[in-house]
Parts: C-alpha cells; sequence; structure tokens
C-alpha cells in the first residue's frame, strides 16, 4: 500500500483523506518538513493559498517540498495547490513551489456568487466527473510537456507534467474518487519504477 | 457551452470547506485588511467597528458603509465576508450585490426581525449564522446557512460563552448520530429541529457544514481550545486589532489555530506578545447586552 500526503496547514484535509482511504492507499498528514519522510506522492489540498505559503515559510518546508518535487515524487495539486504547484503566476512575479511547467491565473472566474459546478470529460481519467469550481484558478499557458487533461469554456482547467498533476476544481468535495484513483496509480508505478532503478 | 450551475449547496458548502483549519479576522479598513492578509488569515470580515467598539457605542449596530466593504474587498485577494442584520432581506441582497464572498448574518449587529432570520437558501453567497446549540444551528441549516459558528459572546474577549456552545452543539450532534431512527422525530420536536437536517446529520455522522469559533476568542491559547475541542477554524473579532501589537497577534493565532496542538509551539508564539484586548466577565453584563440571545 503506498502512503500518500496531505499537506495539512490549512483547507480541505479530511476530504483529501477520506478519498485517498477510499482508494485504498494509506493517508498522511503533512504538517512539518519531517512529515514529509516516508511518503510516496503528496495531494496540496484546496484552501487559501496565501496562507499555506505564509505557513510553509514560516515552517521551513519551502526547500524540502522542492527537494521531494525534485526527487521525482508524484505531487497532486487542487485549486489552491496547483497555485503551489506553478511555475509562474499571472499578475505575480514570484511563484510558490514553481515546480509544475504551468501559468496559472488566481481568482479568474470571478468571486464567490460566480462559483459554479459543471460535468467534465477529463481525458483519459473520467467522463462526466461532478467538477466543483470555489474562486476558482485557471491554467493560462502550459509548457511543452504539460498535457491539457481537461478545459472548460476555453479554459484549461487540468493539466499533467509526468509526476505533477493539477487542477482547478474540487474532486474532495465530491464522493466520485476517480481523479484520485488516477493520482493513487501514478503513485504505485513511481514506486516500481523506483524497485526497478 | 457546458451546463454551468452556481449557488449550489455544495458550491456554498464547499466555500466554508476551504477555510477549514484558518483564521478570519475582523476589519474595518484596507490597511487592517492587507495586515490580516499578510499574517495569513483565510479570509477577512468587513465592518465599521469590531463588536468591542459595537458594545461601547450602543445604539443600532447596521450594515457597514459600502465603501468601507468595497475598499477591503479591493485591498486583499483572500475571501471577503460582511455582516448584515438579522432578517435584513435588503441589506443582505445589497451585500450580494456587491459581491462579498460570504454573508454573516449576525447577531452583533442589531437585529431588524426579532422573529425570522432569512431564507439564505434563496441566494447565490453563501451565508454564515451564529449558534449555541444544535435547535439553532439545525434551523439555520434548514434556513440554507453554509457555515456555522459558535455565537460567544462578541466583543467580551471572554471565551467561556463559546466554549459553552461548542460542547453543547457537539454533545447534542454524538446524541443524534447514535440515535435510532424511531427516536429522532420526538428529538426535533424537543430540539425545535428541521427532521431532515438531524436525518442529514445521522447520516453523514457529524454536522453537514462546518461550525468555526466566534465570540470571545482573544488569545492563541483560547483559538488552540477551540480547535482542541472541535471547532473546523477560528472567527477573530476584536481580539486582533484591539490587542497591543495586532500584526504579531494576528501571526500568533494563526500558527495557533494550524498546530493547536504542538503545546511547546504555543508558548513559544504566546511570549511577548503585549496586552490582549481587555475583556469582560460575562456576569456583569446585564440581559440586554447579551448578544447572543438575540433572535433563537
Amino acid at each position: 500500500m503506498v502512503n500518500i500526503g496531505v499537506l495539512a496547514l490549512q483547507g480541505a484535509v479530511r476530504e483529501h483523506v477520506t478519498s485517498i482511504e477510499a482508494c485504498g492507499a494509506n493517508a498522511v498528514l503533512v504538517k512539518r518538513a519531517e512529515d514529509l519522510n516516508g511518503i510516496d506522492g503528496l495531494i496540496l489540498p484546496g484552501g487559501e493559498s496565501t496562507t499555506m505559503r505564509r505557513l510553509i515559510d514560516l515552517y521551513g518546508m519551502m526547500e524540502p517540498l522542492r527537494v521531494f518535487a525534485n526527487e521525482g515524487h508524484p505531487m497532486f495539486g487542487t485549486c489552491a495547490g496547483l497555485i503551489l504547484l506553478a511555475k509562474s503566476l499571472v499578475n505575480y512575479d514570484q511563484s510558490h513551489l514553481g515546480v509544475m511547467d504551468v501559468t496559472v491565473e488566481r481568482n479568474s472566474f470571478g468571486r464567490q456568487v460566480d462559483s459554479f459546478e459543471a460535468n467534465l470529460t477529463i481525458h483519459g481519467v473520467a467522463e462526466d466527473f461532478p467538477a466543483v469550481f470555489i474562486r476558482a484558478p485557471h491554467i493560462t499557458e502550459v509548457g511543452f510537456n504539460t498535457e491539457v487533461l481537461c478545459e472548460h469554456n476555453g479554459r484549461i482547467v487540468m493539466a499533467q507534467q509526468g509526476q505533477f498533476l493539477g487542477c482547478s476544481f474540487h474532486p474532495e468535495l465530491t464522493d466520485d474518487h476517480r481523479i484520485t484513483a488516477y493520482f493513487v496509480n501514478l503513485v504505485e508505478n513511481h514506486m516500481k519504477q523506483k524497485v526497478k532503478t | 457551452m457546458n451546463q454551468h450551475l452556481t449557488g449550489t449547496d455544495r458550491v456554498k458548502r464547499g466555500m466554508a470547506e476551504m477555510q477549514k483549519g484558518g483564521v478570519i479576522m475582523d476589519v474595518i479598513n484596507a490597511e487592517q485588511a492587507r495586515i490580516a492578509e499578510a499574517a495569513g488569515a483565510v479570509a477577512v470580515m468587513a465592518l465599521e467597528r469590531v463588536p468591542s467598539d459595537i458594545r461601547a457605542a450602543g445604539g443600532v449596530a447596521r450594515m457597514a458603509d459600502p465603501l468601507i466593504t468595497e475598499e477591503v474587498m479591493n485591498a486583499v485577494t483572500i475571501p471577503v465576508m460582511a455582516k448584515a442584520r438579522i432578517g435584513h432581506i435588503s441589506e443582505a441582497r445589497m451585500l450580494e450585490a456587491m459581491g462579498v464572498d460570504y454573508i454573516d448574518e449576525s447577531e452583533v449587529l442589531t437585529p431588524a426581525d426579532e422573529e425570522y432570520h432569512l431564507i439564505k437558501s434563496q441566494f447565490t453567497v453563501p451565508f454564515v449564522c451564529g449558534n449555541k446549540d444544535l435547535g439553532e444551528a439545525a434551523r439555520r441549516i434548514g434556513e440554507g446557512a453554509s457555515m456555522l459558528r459558535t455565537k460567544g459572546e462578541p466583543g467580551t474577549g471572554n471565551i467561556v460563552e463559546a466554549v459553552r456552545h461548542l460542547r453543547k452543539l457537539n454533545a447534542q450532534v454524538r446524541k443524534v448520530i447514535h440515535m435510532n431512527d424511531d427516536e429522532l422525530m420526538t428529538e426535533a420536536k424537543i430540539l425545535g429541529a428541521p427532521y431532515h437536517v438531524l436525518l442529514e446529520i445521522k447520516r453523514l455522522g457529524r454536522l453537514p457544514v462546518v461550525n468555526f469559533a466566534a465570540g470571545g476568542v482573544a488569545t492563541p491559547a483560547d483559538a488552540a481550545l477551540m480547535m482542541e475541542l472541535g471547532a473546523d477554524g477560528v472567527f477573530v473579532g476584536s481580539g486582533i486589532f484591539k490587542s497591543d501589537n495586532p500584526a504579531k497577534f494576528a501571526r500568533a493565532i494563526v500558527e495557533a489555530t494550524t498546530h493547536y496542538q504542538d503545546y511547546k509551539l504555543l508558548v513559544e508564539i504566546s511570549k511577548d506578545l503585549g496586552m490582549p484586548m481587555k475583556g469582560i466577565e460575562i456576569s456583569r453584563l446585564e440581559a440586554k447586552d447579551r448578544m447572543q440571545d438575540r433572535v433563537l
């Protein structure tokens, strides 16, 4: 069974834990850098990216998280988590972790009254997936090696670059675990590769 | 264009789920909003006066001047909440039209209606409401509240009422979860709670919406205590900007909420914070000054 961490500084942590466990993997809360030891993949949940960033800095987690990414571990960011992963952010000089080759715009669908849900097709992952968007960001540009998995009304809302998976919406707010299962599978494949090499 | 639904329960309740483990801070202008955001607040509550000043000023407390709310909305990228008077349909609709992210139908303001709360399910914008027990909590959910908070006793800097409210609610929720189906209707009658909300609580094994602590949080230790007792997050009203060093206080309360069981850390962040807000002993409040007893 693979161990999947959930960055547990703030946000929809409980929902991701439930989803990971429903997919037959072990969920581990990551509140400190040392909690990264022994986990095989990491989910960065929805929440407030500015709050999470402040706490990442405060507890010296920025470097360990980048090392974790550079070691090839799969990482999956939902909403705020996508913002944390992105290489660049529209209207900001600096990114956060900056490991995934996408450009992301924050709150790009508007304020909370514009938040919405829609059923989406996610290429190679799920048909008719109930996607919940809350003050959501979207991906304005993807790098050469990044595959667009889903668009909604002309905007990129989910993408994958090898080990990195990111989406604008909140799969954790539904009982549909297909996207989490896809990520768990990524982690399992990563572990198999690791054993071989 | 694909189907695209706004204002659903999932979207409204989900917004509050994203705030879990965070601190929502009362602010009265752009400068305070920026301090709150920099300290790591997950949202700010824009208002004209913090509760302790509302208490001191007396008279009728109303929705803030829209200029103040707009100033705050323009100053930060985190969500902005604002308060409307209980039952004041027009104030709530105005806040919705302005695009605030969450409305607090709040007993801190002078109620506009002493009998009826808003039917919040009719709005696209989500609402948070106060509660002292499961009867109140379930009625607010029944009306369409997407988030709850304890009432506590706002503006007192005294945590005792928030503790009472959270403990009572959680005990009642535990009881409902373990009840047999044939006992639930009578429990609904006793509590004055909508039956379907109790059914949902029993099915989920918890409240269907998040419940934050509010009303009397004055120190990092108070925030940690409320998290320890099962709050999903914390509202701080007067506690931050009525303290000696608001920025430091704000940062410390954010840390205490995230790491509420790291007691050594709590010790470190509680050092040399300066004076917290001056508190009020609840028993010295006259009945008419108890905000928690407004419209149940």
